[in-house]
């Protein structure tokens, strides 16, 4: 077990120099920093003593070496545009991200499991069938698209909801800022909650409903019900459960998603998130921010990826004796 | 004679498809005694499981039982609504599947799977569950039961878990266990062992057991009685001595007929000609009358009820009818 999680932990720090590697070139590909740092008039002389400065002119791994040993104790630069350390910057915005990730992944589970298990006992009924229905809706539609129709809906016409933005924020710890506790910051997160865990949870619920469906003829359910257990224990206790590994893979993957992909929902009810930070970025090529929202980026689907490795394990007993086979 | 612990009469079950209904058990009757061993035999697709199915309610839809009655010691149990019926199952009838490896929840330790049986059926403290769980894995023959126990089912070989399905069918202590091929997933060397267990306990707590197989050697050491079944229907049911001994309906002369023994050394292998018929192309009168080398007229015509023979024996065949058939009417 612990042999397996130093594993891991070896593969995770790969992945991150990976990616760091990738994040670094941004900087020397993405053009010339000195020039978007500088006026036009500027000397050379000048330009060269920055470029020396910066160490720009070290060798490529002494470079990044440097990069990587700054990046590991979070600090990436200046942000080329606002003039603020990068870090400072993710973390600020870093929270309003979190939260609508948190509630949109929330929805996504729950929900995705309740009507995955409920359109796979009641096959056929019409109320399945028309959650099947929908979620055809929710997996076709792009997630832009459905913004804006709820925006349109409940904003527009029924002005019920805002339509932008986090509403009133409050000091919720050091430095997070949260929307939870105000009225307007809760009912403001509503719709990008909804957009963002839509398409997360029909993908959820079609597989929960299939795993369900294929667990449900297996001889343990059949030898289940012929001792005579409850539906709830034949439904819950013996089917779900094992339905939970492949589940567990597909919501880690996606809540790293929702997280990496909220960008466009951002945009579209201008959430003050990283995603909305990042696409600013993008704008005016500020790389310290695009790179250090690519190394974010990364640590999280690292770290989903770990959580999920290890509750493999505390589902799955099978997985826990092949380990400790392998090691005799 | 007392009343028979599981009386099955007229059992009919469905299949409705697109191209019309199948028939897949068709009038099937049977009664089985207080502690009495039947076993049912039958090539593969003959209605056995079926039966097993339909008697401990079940079938997989959309099969369905469409008539007859099937009555537990007096009660009768084929249109009881759901709960009532879950009660039953497992408490007064047990079941034993035929694979071992996947009628365990792997994710489930066997003592967990065996206390939630136990107090899903009895009103016992967890602890008392436990004492019982092990009490019962020690009964099967699982050695070191109390430490075992808190095993997952992947720790234990086929055989092993077979004992444990056993221990976990029987948990509530069930009048009827229904035993559907018990060991054909097993090992040769283990499959006389598993039977041995299986009928030693049920004779044990006098349980009756129908143990369905394929295998007549099971059958000839386990069963009290024996009932064939083709295409659906039953051809013949007797003591299973004379069922194996003499066989009279011409389809159970032939399946024991196909049996190669020892002694005789044989170029090929005795086989019946043709193969059973599909559900949905049962000839007319009696369904085995295409391979049948016996056959008469009457048996393309009519079908033939299940005639009482010496020794309570029942055949179906016209060759048994007493009235000898008259001139066409």
């Amino acid at each position: 077990m612990i042999a397996f999680i130093l594993r891991r932990l070896v593969q995770s720090v790969m992945v991150m120099l990976t990616v760091a590697l990738v994040a670094f070139a941004l900087f020397r590909f993405v053009g010339d920093p000195i020039a978007s740092m500088v006026g036009q008039e500027t000397t050379l002389a000048e330009r060269d003593a920055l470029r020396d400065l910066l160490g720009l002119n070290d060798p490529f791994l002494v470079q990044f070496w440097n990069f990587v040993a700054r990046a590991a104790v979070g600090d990436f630069g200046i942000s080329y545009r606002l003039q603020q350390p990068v870090m400072e910057l993710i973390l600020s915005r870093l929270p309003a991200t979190l939260e609508l990730a948190l509630v949109s992944g929330i929805l996504a589970f729950v929900f995705g499991v309740g009507f995955g298990v409920y359109t796979a006992l009641r096959r056929g009924n019409w109320i399945s069938g028309s959650i099947m229905t929908l979620s055809l809706i929710g997996v076709s539609l792009p997630t832009f698209l459905i913004g804006v129709l709820l925006i349109w809906v409940f904003a527009v016409e029924l002005q019920v909801l805002p339509s932008f933005g986090r509403g009133e924020v409050v000091q919720g710890g050091s430095w997070w800022r949260t929307g939870m506790l105000t009225e307007s910051g809760r009912a403001s997160l509503i719709l990008p909650a909804i957009t963002l865990g839509l398409y997360q949870m029909t993908l959820i619920m079609r597989l929960v409903r299939a795993e369900m469906l294929e667990v449900l003829r297996t001889d343990y359910i059949k030898f289940a019900r012929a001792r005579g257990l409850s539906n709830r224990a034949v439904h819950f206790g013996h089917a779900l459960k094992n339905t939970l590994v492949p589940v567990i893979t597909i919501t880690g993957l996606q809540m790293g998603s929702i997280i990496a992909f909220s960008i466009i929902t951002e945009t579209v009810f201008q959430w003050p998130g990283v995603g909305a930070l990042f696409i600013n970025s993008v704008r005016f090529v500020d790389v310290p921010v695009m790179a250090a929202y690519l190394m974010l980026i990364a640590l999280v689907f690292v770290v989903i990826n770990l959580i999920v490795d290890l509750l493999y394990y505390a589902v799955d007993p099978r997985l826990r004796i092949d380990r400790a086979n392998a090691r005799h | 004679m007392a009343e028979p612990l599981l009386s099955v009469r007229d059992l009919v079950v469905e299949f409705p498809t697109r191209r019309g209904t199948l028939r897949a058990l068709d009038k099937v009757s049977f009664d089985i005694a207080e502690g009495e061993v039947l076993g049912m035999v039958g090539e593969s697709g003959a209605g056995k499981s079926l039966t097993g199915a339909a008697i401990i309610g079940l079938l997989e839809p959309p099969g369905r039982v469409a008539g007859g009655e099937i009555w537990l010691r007096g009660q009768r149990i084929d249109n009881l609504p759901r709960e009532a019926m879950r009660r039953i199952r497992g408490r007064r009838i047990g079941m034993v599947f035929q694979d071992p490896l996947t009628s365990l929840n792997p994710l489930y330790t066997v003592a967990q799977q065996l206390i939630e049986t136990i107090r899903t059926h009895m009103d016992v403290s967890d602890k008392e569950a436990r004492a019982r769980a092990v009490a019962l894995l020690d009964r099967v023959g699982i050695p070191a039961a109390a430490r075992r126990i808190d095993d997952y089912p992947h720790h234990f070989s086929g055989g092993m878990r077979q004992r444990v399905v056993i221990a976990l069918a029987l948990a509530a202590e069930p009048e009827l266990v229904i035993a559907d091929e018990p060991t054909t997933a097993l090992d040769v060397s283990v499959q006389a062992q598993i039977i041995d267990v299986l009928k030693e306990i049920c004779a044990e707590r006098g349980a009756s057991v129908m143990l369905i197989t394929h295998d007549m050697g099971v059958i000839a050491e386990t069963a009290d009685r024996v009932a064939v079944l083709y295409a659906g229907r039953l051809a013949e049911i007797g003591p299973v001595r004379d069922v194996i001994q003499a066989a009279e309906h011409p389809y159970t002369v032939g399946l024991m007929g196909s049996i190669p023994t020892l002694t005789q050394a044989a170029e090929r292998l005795t086989q019946i000609p043709g193969a059973m018929p599909r559900l949905n192309a049962i000839p007319q009168g009696c369904a085995f009358n295409p391979r049948c080398t016996r056959v008469m007229d009457r048996c393309r015509r009519d079908r033939p009820e299940l005639i009482a023979r010496s020794g309570a024996r029942h055949v179906a065949c016209w060759l048994y009818d007493s009235a000898k058939e008259t001139a066409n009417v």
